[in-house]
């Protein structure tokens, strides 16, 4: 209602001027045209590519080898990393936020779990391979891990590293969201601890839980730099077949491999992030 | 300040209950607590020191020398560009990624909430669009494009083009914060009624009112540009990250690859640990 009213008020000024100009939409040209350009023509050729064989005809049956072994073997590869590291991260990041959100609100621990969080979030990319290599690869300091380049486990621990703290952030205002009158007034009624997170805390954490291991399912499914760096001789996920398409010297013949797997990417990240918004409003619910 | 904030964000564990059987739940929860903060610490930490420790690695392992921390400013390798020329690309390109970024989203972003306000919703959706289309899928698509550009120019500072559509859910999350925070409508209003153009109104009246916003902004788009791997390789342009991976295909434990990792790392960490701090004063203001 807020909205319908500024809109009536700033539109009177305009009108009242008398002045013959152009519509205000205009002033959002530049904008559009530049998102048009860099974002939505690229994505737009990818998903037209995908449909096209390499001599530039259509052919809508190349969606079929979407069920290729070979290429759906790279995406079983990206489901196994994806589920592995985005439920681990998850269940961790979940314990975390709550260690987080029961102690003193504006104490150190928190800020510094807070801020440490943001920062280790956007953490990634060839530095973090280069960490864990040091840490626990061949010639690790701490040990070496025999399974370090064991596939998913090796890449899967360096992408909870990351996890983790996207989900603290994610996770936390669920957490905080928590009224205590819940907790006393499911106490009054003689409910234990457990039947309180069985029945009141669980469900309604359970679709912010739930959104926050989607996105950290997409965090995982998108991240090319930091397997690349890890292993750059096999290829295990969609990324890193997708980068081989593109610069494999076998030339025309594969182009359309990579817009196929960048469609079969962009389908399955649309229904993640489809989900993960779902459950964000149905979370969002409480936490008024 | 602080109190104000304690008494809202209550937790749901330290409000009043009955005291006896909350003694032994608390000590409970504190040595969850206490676990859980350390070992979680000790897996974030030791990396970070693994590296720090890797970069201060001598000829012979186990001892200690500060060559890898030199060899940054004059490191070169067959083949490949010598490090700093990465280094400063990627900080112009850093530059040159926030103008723009700010340059078209702050007017555009004034200039909807004000007239146009049917476009709200479709401005944002575009601008976190990039976040659900990951960087390997818009090289596919930016190729021919890139193709295009590569006629007028062969310069890695190209990449900013696309550069700034990666900073654009960023940017414009932290913008839409600070637009959210001021009275758009009565302000313009104020301005417009003392005879201001429509440009005062969002350069000199608005935008200096964002300044917050606009801070985090570039804070976040720096912190992007500086990790960028995945658009500069594919599209065979250099930037430090590239020059990082193609120091390690080529010398797998040159010390200069771990010093520069955590300088980079360093510098990445101090600008978002500046946000967060920023971020928090401003709420404890307000």
């Amino acid at each position: 209602m807020a909205v319908a009213a500024t809109t009536k008020t700033d539109a009177r000024p305009s009108r009242a001027g008398h002045r013959l100009s152009a519509p205000s939409w205009v002033g959002t040209v530049p904008f559009l045209a530049y998102v048009g350009i860099f974002l939505l023509w690229p994505t737009g050729i990818v998903v037209v590519d995908a449909f096209k064989n390499p001599n530039g005809a259509w052919a809508f049956s190349n969606l079929t080898e979407l069920g290729n072994p070979l290429i759906r073997g790279y995406f079983i590869g990206s489901f196994k990393l994806c589920v592995f590291s985005s439920v681990v991260g998850a269940v961790v990041g979940a314990i975390l936020a709550y260690a987080v959100a029961s102690g003193d609100p504006d104490g150190v621990v928190r800020r510094l779990y807070l801020s440490s969080s943001g920062v280790l979030g956007q953490f990634g990319g060839v530095t973090l391979a280069f960490a864990f290599l040091v840490l626990i690869g061949p010639v690790g300091l701490l040990f070496h891990a025999s399974w370090y380049f064991d596939f998913p486990w090796g890449i899967g621990l360096i992408y909870i590293y990351f996890e983790i703290p996207l989900m603290v952030l994610v996770f936390l205002p669920a957490i905080d969201g928590l009224k205590v009158q819940w907790r006393e007034a499911s106490e009054n009624l003689g409910s234990s601890a457990w039947q309180y997170w069985r029945y009141v805390g669980g469900p309604l954490l359970m679709p912010a839980f739930l959104g926050g291991t989607l996105l950290l399912f997409a965090a995982a499914l998108s991240a090319y730099a930091t397997i690349q760096a890890w292993e750059n001789q096999v290829a295990y996920v969609v990324p890193q077949q997708i980068s081989t398409a593109l610069s494999s010297e076998v030339g025309l013949s594969n182009v359309n491999v990579a817009d196929l797997l960048a469609l079969g990417m962009v389908i399955l990240m649309a229904i993640v992030m489809t989900g993960y918004a779902l459950l964000q409003r149905r979370a969002a619910r409480w936490l008024r | 300040m602080a109190a104000v904030t304690a008494l809202s964000e209550t937790p749901a564990t330290s409000a009043g209950r009955p005291r006896g059987m909350q003694a032994r739940r608390r000590r409970r929860l504190n040595a969850f607590r206490y676990v859980v903060f350390t070992v979680l610490g000790l897996f974030f930490i030791l990396p970070l020191l693994a590296l720090l420790r890797f970069s201060l690695e001598g000829d012979k392992l186990g001892t200690w020398s500060a060559t890898a921390w030199r060899q940054i400013a004059s490191y070169q390798n067959t083949g490949i560009p010598p490090l700093l020329s990465a280094i400063e690309i990627t900080l112009e390109l850093a530059i040159i990624t926030c103008v723009v970024t700010l340059a078209l989203l702050v007017p555009t972003m004034i200039w909807v909430r004000l007239r146009v306000r049917w476009l709200d919703r479709t401005i944002e959706f575009l601008c976190l669009l990039p976040l659900t289309i990951p960087a390997i899928v818009l090289v596919v698509g930016l190729g021919p494009i890139y193709n295009k550009i590569q006629h007028f120019s062969l310069s890695s500072l190209m990449l900013f083009w696309i550069y700034v559509i990666l900073a654009l859910p960023y940017a414009y999350r932290a913008l839409a914060a600070a637009l959210n925070a001021i009275d758009v409508t009565t302000l313009s209003e104020a301005a417009r009624s003392l005879g201001a153009s429509w440009f005062t109104v969002i350069v000199r009246v608005i935008a200096p009112n964002m300044r917050q916003g606009i801070l985090n902004a570039v804070l976040l788009t720096w912190a992007t540009v500086l990790g960028e791997f995945t658009i500069a390789y594919l599209l065979l342009y250099t930037n430090l990250q590239v020059e990082l991976y193609s120091i390690s295909r080529n010398t797998p434990n040159a010390g200069v690859l771990f010093s520069t990792s955590f300088a980079a790392l360093l510098f990445a960490f101090v600008l978002l640990l500046i946000l967060s701090y920023a971020g928090r004063a401003r709420r404890g203001r307000g």
